[in-house]
């Protein structure tokens, strides 16, 4: 059957017998637990979502400690939140098989960042495995469990967006039965990280990397396809596009293809026999150049002095994903071949089309409270650190709410530093989920340090960003799910000492603009926390609609609403500022701000028609 | 087996997704190879997500600048903005009624003149096959079965290597049954709409 990756990847998990997984959400690896999530309900395996990923490596962590198959699932720089617990981890080892996957995002679709993670392979010294299909994926996690309980080691299992989000033919094979319940034995002295374990572990560690190395000279991932006396290697969805340029420049006779599918350890024999029938050698790998560097460092260890390129100058580079025909046209350069691509239309005519960025959606109730904070801050200089999640696409104008922003939680541990050097009032904004995910500390930090600043909270009930996960702030009855906590936002906030706490509902536009003012004259740090559920989810849960709005005839045209909010449920039709009724989700907020007081709830069809 | 590769761009919540879904299926009941990516990461928040079907032998699962057999756009300015996967030897099938960005109601660009926009990528392909696909979807019964309208032209279009019979069985199990009707009255208004363009 046609299957997404990330649900093969799933699928690949349970055929494989896993008992016990965690993650927390990020594009483009969501679906996985959300699979996950699903198959947990109506089966035997366990799974949680958790407050970071740190937090979702050390439970799975536990749970291969005590002889449990275990998998996280994290976004690649989640594998950053992570990486405290992954290096040491890597010393202590597992007893059940444990894979951590790592969905990398070439070209940053949905990312700040486009790391590759291999090098956290190198790092830790631990054994990774990248798939090259949707197929292939499915196919890989019963060996990775098997090669991590061979190693006594976490495996580490590379994806990248076009592994996560293609679809293919998948054929499901038997799930195996989880063995979900764990058997601890004491074992300090190899499992409590003081220095004198810690050292003789590092020796563990390297014997095990040795062991890895073996495995993978021998591995059924690492394959020598085709002949010839020219060589490619590559990895990864790199090597589809490879085989199609083979193909379509007709030379599978002269190149013979290894692909790495087991990547770290490299196996360093395999590599060196491969480049000595070659005459030159290119490297197809998006990213860094891993492989590349390790190459020529195993061709000097051997005298060999083929050329070997990969990233130089007029080849390849190491920015975005890379695509079949650069990779064709790469191909053709390096061993010289005759190559046409096909002509691309002429784009110098065509006028530029409209960006159509993504935007927060009508009767978001972020929208309703950067508007505020606008209001409230009128003729102030202000600076706004943001986060991650929905609310930072306020960055664009006309809300121009996002100021700063680098990685989870530093919002709030960034407003510390910009109020300490500026003279500017720091307004920092941050969601629940990212709240509970890194914004807790750097909240305690605040407190401690006494800054002077005001974070507000974001708190639409969700984590909405990558599809409406729950966070430890849900109320998981509402999902008709028992058996869950619930974790104030405010009790939270209280009791790491914040004096100064307001609750704000931001569909109130003039109440919530006081509470604002007020609570950003404090001297110190103050929280507002906005509370609203996030409008698609509000949907999806079936909750009882609002009336959609209209614009009456007595709008005198001043545009305030539309520029002022933008919401996307404005139109302009003949200059005159419409509501599209299908959007409207009836928040109110641009009747509150409406200078005439002419925007009007809907209770004819005619105005429901925009009339 | 010939290699067709087929881009769909629209904007998030027009159904891209579920159409390429069908397409998928129907390749699996022809017993056609097809390898499918998807960019949707935004959808829901009015983002474009565009969806590359890659038919035949061939393992990548994305579609170069100027290597595209067949664009289909769900929106006019979405199809010019995709215009450069296109090559001089392309279809094109576009539904003409615009969905307005947000950027452009608050006054931060122009949305291309529709005349003009057929014209330029009529000039710059083989053939484009151009019609209010939301009105017929409304014609239908259901004005968010833009896509099934679409999937009909598309398929009357004749690039790919499916037939009518296997689009349809593949709507019915990847559609759901309340709008069945409605989606195969609408596959058939796209289907005409091509034939007659």
């Amino acid at each position: 059957m046609l299957l997404l990756g990330n649900e093969a990847i799933a699928r690949g998990a349970i055929e494989a017998g896993v008992a016990f997984t965690s993650t927390y959400p990020g594009t483009p690896s969501s679906e996985i637990s959300t699979n996950f999530f699903q198959m947990a309900r109506e089966s035997e395996l366990y799974f949680e979502y958790c407050t970071n990923e740190k937090i979702a490596m050390e439970v799975a962590a536990a749970a291969a400690n005590s002889g449990v198959r275990s998998m996280c699932v994290m976004k690649h720089v989640g594998v950053n939140v992570a990486a405290d617990a992954l290096m040491t981890l890597a010393y202590v080892g597992v007893k059940g098989g444990m894979v951590i996957l790592s969905a990398d995002d070439p070209f940053m679709f949905s990312s700040q960042n486009e790391q590759d993670n291999r090098y956290y392979a190198k790092l830790a010294g631990l054994p990774m495995l990248e798939p090259s299909s949707v197929e292939e994926a499915k196919e890989m996690l019963p060996y990775a469990f098997d090669l991590s309980e061979k190693l006594q080691e976490p495996v580490l299992f590379r994806t990248t967006t076009r592994i996560n989000h293609s679809s293919g033919v998948t054929t499901l094979g038997e799930i195996k039965k989880p063995n979900s319940k764990g058997n601890f034995t004491k074992d300090p002295l190899n499992l409590v990280v003081v220095p004198a374990v810690a050292r003789n572990l590092h020796v563990k560690l390297l014997k095990n990397y040795d062991s890895a190395r073996e495995l993978a000279e021998k591995s059924e991932y690492n394959i020598t396809t085709g002949s010839g006396n020219w060589g490619i290697i590559c990895n990864g969805v790199g090597y589809n596009y490879v085989r199609d340029s083979i193909k379509d420049l007709d030379i599978e006779n002269k190149v013979k293809v290894l692909r790495i599918g087991f990547s770290h350890p490299l196996p360093p024999s395999l590599i060196k026999d491969f480049l000595k029938g070659c005459q030159k050698a290119l490297i197809v790998e998006e990213g860094e150049p891993y492989m590349e560097e390790a190459v020529k460092a195993l061709a000097q260890e051997d005298g060999l002095t083929l050329p070997i390129n990969g990233k130089t100058a007029g080849l390849f580079t190491r920015l975005y994903e890379y695509n079949p025909a650069q990779v064709k046209q790469c191909i053709a350069k390096y061993f010289d071949l005759p190559h046409t691509p096909p002509a691309a239309v002429d784009l110098s005519d065509v006028p530029p089309v409209p960006q159509r960025p993504p935007t927060l959606c009508a009767g978001c109730s972020h929208r309703a409270t950067y508007h505020e904070v606008k209001k409230a801050t009128e003729g102030m200089d202000t600076i706004f650190p943001s986060d991650i999640g929905c609310y930072t696409l306020g960055l664009l104008p006309p809300l121009s709410a996002a100021d700063f922003l680098i990685c989870m939680g530093s919002s709030v541990g960034t407003a510390g530093g910009f109020a300490q050097v500026n003279d500017q009032k720091v307004i920092a904004f941050i969601g629940d989920s990212t709240f509970f995910h890194s914004g807790i500390a750097g909240l305690i930090n605040a407190v401690f340090n006494n800054h002077n600043f005001t974070l507000v909270i974001l708190d639409n009930g969700t984590t909405a960003m990558t599809g409406h996960q729950p966070n430890p702030g849900v109320d998981m009855t509402q999902l008709n799910m028992e058996g869950y906590g619930k974790v104030s936002i405010e009790k939270v906030v209280r009791a790491i000492g914040v004096e100064h706490v307001t609750v704000i509902k931001p569909y109130k536009v003039k109440k919530s603009i006081e509470a604002i003012k007020e609570s950003i004259s404090y001297e110190g740090v103050s929280v507002i926390i906005s509370e609203e559920i996030c409008a698609l989810y509000a949907n999806a849960l079936k909750l009882p609609k609002h009336k959609p709005f209209h614009v009456s005839d007595k709008c005198k045209n001043h545009k305030t609403c539309i520029d002022s909010l933008a919401c996307p449920a404005f139109y302009i039709w003949q200059d005159r500022v419409k509501i599209d009724a299908n959007l409207c989700t009836g928040c109110a907020v641009c009747a509150q701000i409406c200078p005439e007081n002419a925007i009007r709830p809907v209770k004819t069809e005619a105005q429901a028609q925009g009339h | 087996m010939e290699t067709k590769r087929l881009v769909i761009v629209a904007v998030g919540g027009q159904g891209n997704l579920l159409a390429s879904s069908v397409l998928g299926e129907a390749a699996l009941l022809a017993g056609i190879p097809l390898h499918m990516s998807e960019i949707h990461g935004m959808a829901q928040r009015g983002g474009v997500v565009e969806s590359s079907l890659v038919f035949g032998d061939a393992e990548s699962t994305i579609i170069s600048d100027g290597e595209a057999d067949l664009l289909v756009g769900f929106e006019p300015a979405e199809t010019l903005r995709a215009i450069g996967k296109c090559n001089a030897d392309t279809v094109v099938i576009t539904n003409l009624a615009p969905l307005m960005p947000y950027t452009v109601n608050i006054g931060q660009g122009v949305y291309p003149d529709l005349k003009e926009l057929q014209d330029l990528i009529r000039a710059k392909t083989a053939k484009l096959i151009a019609f209010n696909a939301a009105a017929l979807a409304k014609e239908a019964g259901n004005p968010l079965s833009v896509n099934m309208v679409l999937l009909g032209s598309l398929t009357q279009a004749g690039v790919l290597p499916l037939s009518v019979d296997e689009v349809k069985v593949a709507m019915r199990t990847k559609t759901k049954k309340a709008f069945l009707d409605s989606n195969l009255k609408a596959f058939d208004l796209g289907f005409a709409a091509a034939e007659s363009a």
